[in-house]
């Protein structure tokens, strides 16, 4: 790489997935985002009893996120060389971790809101 | 012990947080552009391959009012590093090809014709129709010529039978290249992997087509019934002795026998033999001794050797010295300007340098030829200079690749060092490879990398 900015970076990105999925991902991604947000002030709390199922979904995520890059990539656990390839498969287990336990909070906040806001 | 069962963030704590998240968004905005510079002058690119597609979207963001022409009659554009890929069955052979005209910006003109004719004396380029065009200044970005008729009894025909591959010759026979191969992964037999004595493009791609065929034969049906040989004309695997030691080693875990001396002559495709010119050392008094060698193959991979295309050499703009076979463009390691007329520049492939026919490379003397000859227009001399920076993610494995980075003085450049090692096979480098180099690379084309 001659230089990394973060222009090329997203150069790179919008070439890799194409213009229109690379923003079509970023905008999902926002958006989940801004709905988490968006769950998180409308109940001025977060639900523990949410957070234990995100929490329950996060191995769930972090497997399918592995599975995912490797069939991409045609490559699997075996092609693991150094320490640098076990900490980009655990930060794509990681990535795929919080991901879904963000998705699986937001999905059941936006489902099933809080019944009644408790009492001061 | 009995605690509240929701957690209460604050609202300042929560505007903190969006705060910092701002801030560090912004960090990577790029700085505002160079402004661009008013001209008349009349630039001509030979090629709009990866160096002359790359240079003419960077020069149509530097200068205004140039007029830039671009010359070459290919309606298709490769991406040449994928040929690999689509050689060991990995990606289809559409997955290399786009189309000319789809990289190039809205202010040059591409002429789809052939140069026929360079005249630097009087600073003009003919074209197959007959057209003469003057320039002020030239990038010479033609690429190379594979020469496969040096190979006696080969011929494109045969590619994807009988056992015969060559992976150069573009998408379709690197996809027929994969039909051969593969027949070999699953049968077994003899693999007879070659490279050409000439000058060639991306040095490590022999290595890899070996590399690959093995690791997948290994994998196949072909598991425990098949041998592999390598046979190269130099005295070493790769020209940067750090890196021929490390893929010494590989071959030897992997049982992959290497033949030095051994230049590729002809093929006899109804025996399934190939011959081999040798020069080899004699153990006794070092004398190199000159011979012929006959080898057997069930399946042969044909690197023919590479020159500059013929309008290069027949204009006087190549070396009278050097490569005189091959014809390669004198011209600065540098600066890529040409020593006898400064008006003109060789870039990519054709360049008359030591190192760098590869995309890698084309990235790094993309800019250096800008410089230069936005600065000529300006009246004043560049600064940037090309150190002979080559990049190859040498493929080991499927799966698995060394992320080699050199320059002119075989020294090591890692683009990542303490992170990703030069000579360690890794995921990430295969990754990068795999999925981010033709995003890389299709992000030069467009100037922007």
């Amino acid at each position: 790489m001659k230089e990394l900015t973060f222009g090329t970076l997203i150069a790179v990105f919008e070439e890799i997935f194409g213009r229109g999925l690379f923003w079509a991902m970023v905008l999902v991604a926002a958006a989940v985002t801004l709905a988490y947000l968006y769950v998180l002030i409308r109940d001025r709390a977060l639900s523990m009893r949410k957070f234990l199922w995100a929490q329950l979904s996060m191995p769930f995520g972090a497997i399918l996120a592995v599975v995912f890059v490797q069939r991409m990539t045609h490559s699997g656990l075996r092609d693991i060389g150094g320490p640098i390839d076990v900490i980009v498969l655990l930060g794509v287990a990681v990535l795929g971790a919080v991901g879904s336990a963000i998705l699986v909070y937001t999905v059941q906040s936006l489902m099933r809101p809080p019944r009644s806001r408790q009492k001061p | 012990m009995a605690g509240p069962v929701d957690f209460r963030p604050s609202r300042r704590g929560m505007l903190g947080f969006a705060l910092a998240g701002a801030i560090t968004g912004g960090l990577g905005t790029r700085a505002a552009q160079a402004q661009r510079i008013a001209t008349k002058a009349r630039i001509i690119i030979i090629g709009a391959g990866a160096g002359g597609t790359a240079l003419a979207n960077r020069l149509v963001q530097r200068l205004d009012g140039a007029q830039i022409t671009l010359i070459d009659p290919r309606a298709q554009h490769y991406y040449q590093p994928g040929l690999s890929l689509v050689a060991a069955g990995l990606k289809p052979a559409g997955y290399v090809v786009s189309r000319t005209t789809d990289w190039l910006p809205s202010g040059v003109t591409l002429i789809a014709e052939t140069a026929t004719a360079i005249d630097p004396e009087t600073r003009t380029v003919s074209t197959e129709n007959g057209q003469t065009l003057g320039y002020d200044f030239l990038v010479v970005a033609p690429g190379l010529v594979l020469d496969h008729d040096a190979i006696e009894g080969f011929s494109l025909d045969l590619v994807g039978r009988d056992g015969i591959g060559a992976l150069y010759a573009g998408p379709d026979y690197a996809a027929k290249t994969w039909q051969a191969a593969s027949r070999f992964a699953e049968s077994g037999g003899i693999g007879l992997f070659t490279r050409p004595a000439t000058e060639m493009k991306c040095a490590g791609a022999p290595l890899k087509h070996t590399f690959l065929i093995e690791d997948i034969a290994s994998r196949g049906g072909a598991r425990g019934r098949y041998e592999m040989h390598y046979a190269c004309p130099q005295p070493v695997l790769f020209s940067v002795p750090i890196v021929s030691e490390k893929v010494r080693m590989l071959f030897g875990q992997r049982g992959i026998a290497s033949h030095y001396g051994h230049t590729l002559t002809a093929i006899d495709p109804g025996r399934k033999t190939a011959r081999f010119e040798t020069a080899i050392p004699d153990p006794a008094t070092g004398t190199v001794v000159k011979s012929a060698a006959e080898m057997p193959y069930d399946y042969l991979h044909v690197i023919p050797p590479q020159r500059a295309p013929a309008v290069i050499r027949q204009s006087g703009l190549s070396w009278a010295d050097k490569w005189t076979d091959q014809g390669w463009v004198e011209c600065d390691m540098k600066t890529l300007r040409h020593l006898r007329y400064p008006q003109v520049f060789a870039l990519g492939d054709v360049a008359g340098v030591p190192k760098g026919k590869t995309a890698a490379s084309v990235k790094w003397q993309v800019p250096v030829i800008e410089d230069h000859l936005v600065a000529a227009i300006q009246g004043r001399e560049g600064t940037q200079t090309y150190d002979g920076y080559t990049s190859c993610p040498l493929i080991t494995r499927v799966g698995r690749a060394m992320l080699v980075e050199f320059d002119y003085h075989n020294n090591l450049v890692p683009s990542f060092p303490g992170v990703i090692a030069p000579l360690e096979e890794l995921w990430i480098s295969w990754l990068m490879k795999e999925v981010a180099l033709k995003a890389t690379y299709n992000a030069m084309l467009r100037g922007r990398a």
